[in-house]
């Protein structure tokens, strides 16, 4: 496996409040702040976090429809490597060919007054890359590929339910042959009837057209489901990132554990229990030292409060960022169902959804 | 919205909704609204009136009938005094008499004279939008003048001053609303595009003018004009003043526009999709809040209108020659007028009338802007 995308220490502050006359602002938001990871190609990466942790800003600011404050995103296509934050406009256009976005509401993100076929082919007619049937052509096929009907590129968004609306965004992102696609919670927005239909159609996808996700989500079951691995994020940092059954299973960062217990169990009797206390810190005046010390229930000393934690390779493959990740104990995904004793914990989805996966690693390691 | 119905698309049956493109739907959700088709209605009259005022007036603006001064309306019958039918609608001729009291000469209805009106009648010559010389008028009689709205105090009928009225106040309002359009958008656009210091000088601007109360400022800005200039150059210099001060709450609104649509999924989607600037503008943004922004205009409209008949009124705004509704409520301030000669107000009727139809319609607008709402 070789690396797709590589980004290193990447920040992007939003200014906030009123200029000054000049201009110039003096409080910034910090959404992203020094985010360095790497993505496999054909892989997918799952981003999950609280909202307001700064998931949707990294993955636009990753393909770059928000310009970053510094760091690099280098993309390694093929024989080139490019830095995508230094594009030029008319570069960056072109290098949109090759990264593409799935929105999360698929009832804003199509344009109203065009059809299927224009919204899917935009890219094509819009660089007069094809027309007449070629054009026809080239939109039928991704539209088939991606569950639409022929019947059905004529209508408008209008006549469609929201899944069907994924798919036809999915299918516009797709028109181009991308190599990397930043999903932007796909499934969130749809009935959880679709949600399975929409993961199912973008592994299918996956698989058939060797596509590399950043997948963003916060429903830690569909994440489970989708990715190979996890980055977990907390007030714009990266806290951990690793293989799904190690942060599932055995995660190492406290904000994981917490994250992870956070899940519902699937028997409604069991107690939830309540692993977080109070609110996620305003990115605009983060806490000294580690950003998660103040709801921390394990940092105690001034360790914790004075000194940032760099994000560091605690087991091969397994990054974490806390003074203490190799000493503390800490309790995956599973903890709840095997300490109430319940018969068959892995009926709860997310251990069923991880099952699963892992039946398919073990079956495409045989092959 | 559900549209029922089917239609065959290549061979294959398909719902009519499910193809229709923005501007049917907006149609379709329009016409449900009965309030607002009247009031489309209304306004396609007032329309016609303005294009064809020459021909449904039966007179010149300035034709005075001098044996009928301060007359008032004349009814149109199709029964005579002894409950006769007459297939062609007739009016009653008058004497003046002397009043016994004031011994003012008073105008009073003969019924032993019938006076038979004339459809496409051949009158008085005029030349259709200054190029086509033509004498044909809707109505008209043969003997004396038919005034149904009455006259004024020295004899000029009524009826075909309104009709002119009509023309010149909704061209007023038309070319106001134009000129709001441009001033509006390029303010709004430079605005909500450019940012920064061009966004805080334009705001600020906005801001002061619609500090000012607009009364005042109009009357200053028309006072100032000079007494000599002629009446076509009044009417293009107060065109520009209500629209220099209107134009701010549309900069507003295409600014406001601009800055959300901007960061809208689908924009964003379309520039993913490689879209030069110029495609994003024109191809995906304004299409998409154009309705918004014809809303926004036919809700200025009446106030443009009003606006100039307020200045009107007060004997600031247009001059005779040029007639305007404003104008024609000019003749009726004293209370002597109103008295004496009440149906001078008729034009306030058509002031009402089209203001209502214009925010009717408005209303029917907003609502079909947007036509998968429920």
């Amino acid at each position: 496996m070789s690396t797709l995308i590589e980004v290193k220490d990447l920040k992007r502050y939003f200014p906030v409040g009123r200029s000054n006359f000049l201009g110039r602002h003096r409080i910034f938001l910090r959404a992203v702040d020094g985010v360095s990871f790497e993505i496999q190609k054909s892989e997918s990466l799952g981003l999950v976090g609280e909202s307001g942790s700064g998931k949707t800003t990294l993955g636009r600011t990753i393909i770059r429809l928000i310009e970053p404050t510094s760091g690099r995103i280098i993309f390694k296509n093929k024989d080139e490597t490019i830095d995508i934050a230094t594009l030029k406009h008319n570069e960056l256009r072109r290098q949109w060919r090759h990264m593409q976005m799935i929105f999360q509401d698929p009832y804003s993100s199509l344009n109203q007054r065009m059809t299927v076929k224009e919204i899917i082919g935009e890219s094509l007619i819009a660089n007069r890359l094809a027309s007449g049937d070629e054009l026809d052509e080239r939109v039928k096929n991704i539209a088939l590929l991606c569950g639409l009907k022929i019947g059905q590129l004529r209508r408008y968004p209008h006549a469609f339910s929201g899944g069907q609306r994924q798919r036809i965004a999915i299918a516009r992102a797709l028109i181009m042959h991308p190599e990397f696609i930043v999903c932007d919670e796909p499934v969130s927005a749809l009935d959880v009837s679709i949600q399975a239909q929409i993961l199912n159609l973008l592994k299918d996808l996956q698989q058939e057209l060797k596509l590399t996700y950043l997948f963003i989500a916060h429903d830690l079951g569909a994440v489970a489901y989708a990715c190979e691995r996890v980055a977990v994020m907390y007030l714009g940092r990266l806290v951990e990132v690793a293989v799904t059954e190690k942060i599932y299973y055995t995660p190492k960062h406290p904000y994981t554990e917490a994250l992870m217990s956070s899940i519902p169990p699937d028997d409604p009797g069991l107690p939830i229990k309540k692993t977080i206390t109070g609110e996620q810190p305003s990115p605009i005046n983060p806490p000294t030292g580690c950003p998660f010390h103040p709801r921390c229930k394990y940092a105690d000393d001034d360790r914790c409060r004075t000194e940032i934690p760099e994000l560091y390779e605690v087991f091969p493959g397994h990054f974490v960022s806390c003074h203490y990740a190799e000493s503390l104990v800490l309790k995956g995904a599973l903890h709840q169902e095997i300490a109430s004793g319940v018969e068959g914990a892995g009926k709860n989805r997310v251990i069923n959804d991880l099952n699963k996966r892992r039946d398919k690693i073990i079956i495409s390691q045989s092959k | 919205m559900a549209k029922e119905g089917h239609i065959k698309v290549d061979g294959k049956k398909v719902q009519r909704i499910d193809i229709a493109t923005h501007r049917q739907l907006m149609w379709w959700k329009f016409r449900k609204n009965y309030m607002a088709m009247i009031a489309a209605g209304i306004l396609g009259i007032f329309l016609i009136i303005s294009i064809f005022a020459e021909f449904i007036a039966p007179y010149s603006s300035g034709l005075r009938n001098t044996r009928y001064l301060a007359g008032p309306p004349m009814s149109v019958h199709l029964f005579d005094a002894k409950g006769k039918f007459h297939l062609r609608p007739f009016i009653y001729g008058w004497v003046n008499k002397r009043d016994p009291v004031t011994l003012a000469l008073i105008p009073v209805v003969d019924t032993s004279k019938q006076i038979p009106l004339s459809i496409f009648h051949r009158g008085e010559s005029y030349k259709l939008w200054g190029l086509f010389k033509s004498n044909l008028h809707l109505f008209g009689v043969n003997e004396g003048m038919v005034n149904i709205f009455g006259t004024d105090q020295i004899g000029r009928d009524i009826f075909s001053r309104i009709m002119y009225a009509t023309r010149i106040s909704l061209s007023v309002g038309a070319i106001g609303v134009f000129f709001v359009f441009i001033i509006g958008l390029l303010m709004g656009g430079i605005a909500g595009y450019f940012g920064g210091i061009a966004d805080e000088l334009i705001m600020r601007l906005m801001e002061f003018l619609r500090s000012i109360p607009t009364l005042p400022l109009w009357l200053a800005l028309a006072a100032a004009l000079p007494r000599d200039w002629s009446a076509l150059k009044v009417y293009v210099a107060i065109l520009l003043i209500l629209s220099s001060v209107g134009w701010t709450n549309l900069g507003r609104r295409v600014r406001s526009k601009l800055l959300s649509i901007r960061e809208d999924d689908f924009v964003l989607s379309a520039r993913l999709a490689g879209c030069s600037d110029a495609r994003i503008i024109f191809h995906h943004m304004l299409p998409s809040f154009m309705s918004y922004i014809i809303v926004d205009l036919t809700v200025s409209f009446p106030y443009i209108i009003l606006a100039e008949t307020a200045l009107s009124f007060l004997g600031l705004g247009l001059r005779e020659p040029i007639v305007s509704w404003g104008v024609l409520l000019y003749s009726a301030q004293n209370i002597h007028a109103l008295a004496e000669i009440p149906w001078l107000l008729i034009t306030g009727l058509f002031v009402v009338i089209a203001v209502l139809a214009f925010n009717f319609m408005g209303d029917g607008l907003r609502d079909a802007a947007d036509p998968l709402a429920k």
